[in-house]
């Protein structure tokens, strides 16, 4: 132990007591660094996005750009333009610049799935370590409810369906608004996120200090604050990476099906979807939207890659090499 | 003893099939308002009103229609499909959906009997060879393969095959007199997407597999009496691999079912998803009703495979605690 750390630690009572293993650092390999500068540059689109953008979102473009000098065409096509110096990644199927659209459609489309992801997450890890302490509903001393049987059942079943088929019928009984489709998704994937809390919860609920805890007295909310959450949070903060990117996904498919955002709004998955005749055309209007939603979800999963290699799997890498 | 744990599996899988049906019972008849008026629209007097709410039992209570529904499904009557319900001349939702279970039976089995042979062989490659430049290309690849939308993929693969080479045709509609070569022709794109969507989740989750058993005590047994690697990993780790494998498989064909709603609508290709897809845009509920549990049910029945293989493959799981 070094001279600091004992200065900064004058009144140590348990000084038999091993310390604490050091705080390891998460390096990032040039891979997770790559996916923090395109998570970075999204979050700022995501902001500034739509004031930088050269059009509004749905407003088309004038035919007058595309004349091309010294030929008497007057009125030549909008749509499905190659990108070029008026537009930089080309126009749409309707004559818009795929480029505004982009970037209005970030907004919309990151900012759908993250507030979808926060539900998934307030949802699920309420619920879940509300089931992992073992909450019960009481009535004159008699357990009428146990919170963990029944939302571990009620779970079981909602996993059993496929995400997709879950979203699929709720549409069509309810119809697509942007707060349905927030909803919708965070209660699918509350389940899974409800999943992976209870177990973490679980595992440091049976754990020394916490009975320590118990033992010295403390109430539940205090174990819950104290012990519970700062152990779970940091595989909870790897997951929700992760889930993050099935929810953008998982938007992106709907709308794709046009099921999700309802024009004329932009958002990424519909932009592939209604550009997607301009494919024979050899177009790549309907290549960028999709290019788009990959870098994001291809950085994310590399800073997640990352992460999780640099803090477990590292015992079977050393035995077999 | 065997039998007993399988025994209790299925259990778990009709209860689970049962409250996946309550679901989407659920979920379909959440919508405000009456059926029977929405079916007959502008058509509705209060007559034909009652006379179509009497034969869809609509006047009955709702966990009465339930079992009604359910007594239906289970004797192979999946009801009428809305469309022409209100003019008198339903089609039953059996004769629409028969051609097109049997056209995405053909897709899905063509796509499993070509991608897992090729997914478990590139999986176990860079099993065997951990850290090499092959591995990190095939893990790298792969990430980036799950991470990025469906429709990505099957655009890209348009945009080459179909607009700039021109060997196959963008869209895979089927006449149904298709035979030979002209079959292989127009299922060859939507199979392609499908194989890499499939193969790339195979690869990752063989190569973990095989990993997790190489990190095991019997193998650091053998590397430390000095058997060969070759030999280690086919005769000691490939023979103990072959449940998790299988439960590999069992689990991504279950995933097919959220690949092939994206790829069907892509290649306009005539199977159930798109069915379900068409189905819920124009809200005909008791035709989104029958394919959501088809759908359901596959899933639930291949993730009972997966299960089973486990049991089968690891003694301890017989014995359920």
């Amino acid at each position: 132990m070094s001279e600091t750390q004992k200065s900064m630690n004058p009144s140590r009572q348990f000084d038999e007591l091993p310390d604490a293993p050091p705080k390891r650092k998460i390096r990032l390999s040039w891979a997770g660094k790559i996916g923090i500068a395109v998570l970075v540059f999204w979050a700022i689109m995501v902001v500034i996005g739509p004031s930088i953008a050269p059009y509004h979102e749905a407003e088309f473009l004038e035919e007058s750009l595309f004349i091309v000098p010294g030929s008497d065409e007057k009125y030549p096509d909008t749509d499905f333009q190659p990108p070029s110096r008026i537009v930089l990644l080309g126009s749409d199927y309707m004559g818009r610049d795929t480029l505004s659209r982009i970037l209005f459609g970030a907004r919309t489309t990151i900012g759908i799935s993250f507030i979808a992801t926060i539900l998934a997450y307030l949802i699920g890890v309420t619920l879940g370590i509300a089931a992992a302490v073992g909450y019960r509903f009481e009535y004159r001393g008699f357990t009428i409810i146990e919170l963990d049987t029944v939302l571990s059942r009620l779970n079981d079943a909602l996993l059993s369906i496929p995400s997709i088929m879950l979203g699929l019928v709720m549409i069509a009984a309810l119809g697509s608004t942007i707060p349905l489709l927030i909803f919708l998704t965070g209660i699918i994937y509350a389940a899974s996120v409800f999943r992976i809390a209870r177990s973490l919860g679980q595992e440091v609920m049976v754990s020394d200090f916490v009975e320590a805890a118990r033992v010295r007295g403390e109430g539940l909310w205090w174990i819950i604050t104290r012990e519970i959450l700062p152990n779970v949070a940091m595989p909870l903060a790897t997951d929700f990476g992760l889930r993050f990117v099935w929810v953008i996904l998982f938007i992106s498919a709907l709308s794709f099906l046009g099921l999700g955002v309802q024009p004329p709004m932009s958002d990424w998955g519909s932009m592939v979807k209604e550009n997607l005749p301009g494919l024979i055309y050899g177009s790549v209007a309907p290549l960028i939207p999709s290019l788009a939603i990959a870098t994001l979800t291809i950085s994310v999963n590399m800073i997640v890659d990352d992460i999780s290699a640099q803090t477990g799997g590292k015992l079977a890498k050393r035995m077999i090499s | 003893m065997i039998w007993r744990a399988l025994f209790g599996r299925l259990c778990i899988s009709v209860v689970t099939l049962f409250v996946v049906s309550v679901l989407i019972f659920i979920g379909t008849n959440l919508l405000p308002g009456d059926v029977a008026q929405i079916l007959l629209g502008q058509m509705a007097t209060p007559d034909s009103l009652a006379a179509l709410q009497a034969k869809l039992g609509m006047d009955q209570a709702a966990h009465v229609r339930y079992f009604m529904w359910l007594r239906d499904v289970a004797t192979g009557d999946l009801g009428f499909s809305k469309a022409g319900l209100g003019a008198g001349n339903a089609t039953p939702i059996v004769q629409i959906i028969e051609p097109r279970i049997f056209n995405t039976l053909q897709l899905t089995s063509m796509v499993a009997v070509i991608a897992i042979p090729v997914a478990l062989f590139l999986g176990l490659l860079a099993a065997m060879h951990p850290g090499t430049r092959l591995d990190r290309t095939i893990t790298f690849s792969t990430l980036n393969l799950i991470s990025v939308p469906d429709f990505l993929v099957a655009t890209f693969l348009v945009l080459v095959f179909a607009v700039y080479l021109g060997w196959l045709p963008s869209i895979a509609y089927l006449r149904g007199d298709e035979t030979g070569w002209g079959l292989i022709r127009a299922l060859a794109m939507p199979t392609l997407t499908l194989m890499i969507i499939v193969s790339a989740q195979i690869i990752r989750m063989t190569r973990a597999t095989v990993l997790n058993v190489m990190s095991s005590p019997y193998v650091e047994m053998a590397i430390l009496k000095g058997v060969p690697r070759r030999r280690i990993i086919l005769r000691h780790a490939l023979l103990n691999a072959i449940g998790p494998i299988v439960n590999v498989i069992a689990l991504n064909l279950a995933w097919l079912v959220g690949g092939v709603v994206i790829v069907e609508q892509i290649f306009a290709y005539p199977g159930l998803a798109k069915l379900m897809i068409d189905a819920v845009l124009v809200r005909d509920l008791p035709l989104v009703q029958a394919c959501a549990m088809i759908f359901c049910a596959s899933y639930v029945v291949l993730i009972f495979i997966a299960d089973m293989a486990s049991i089968l493959s690891n003694p301890r799981l017989r014995y359920p605690k």
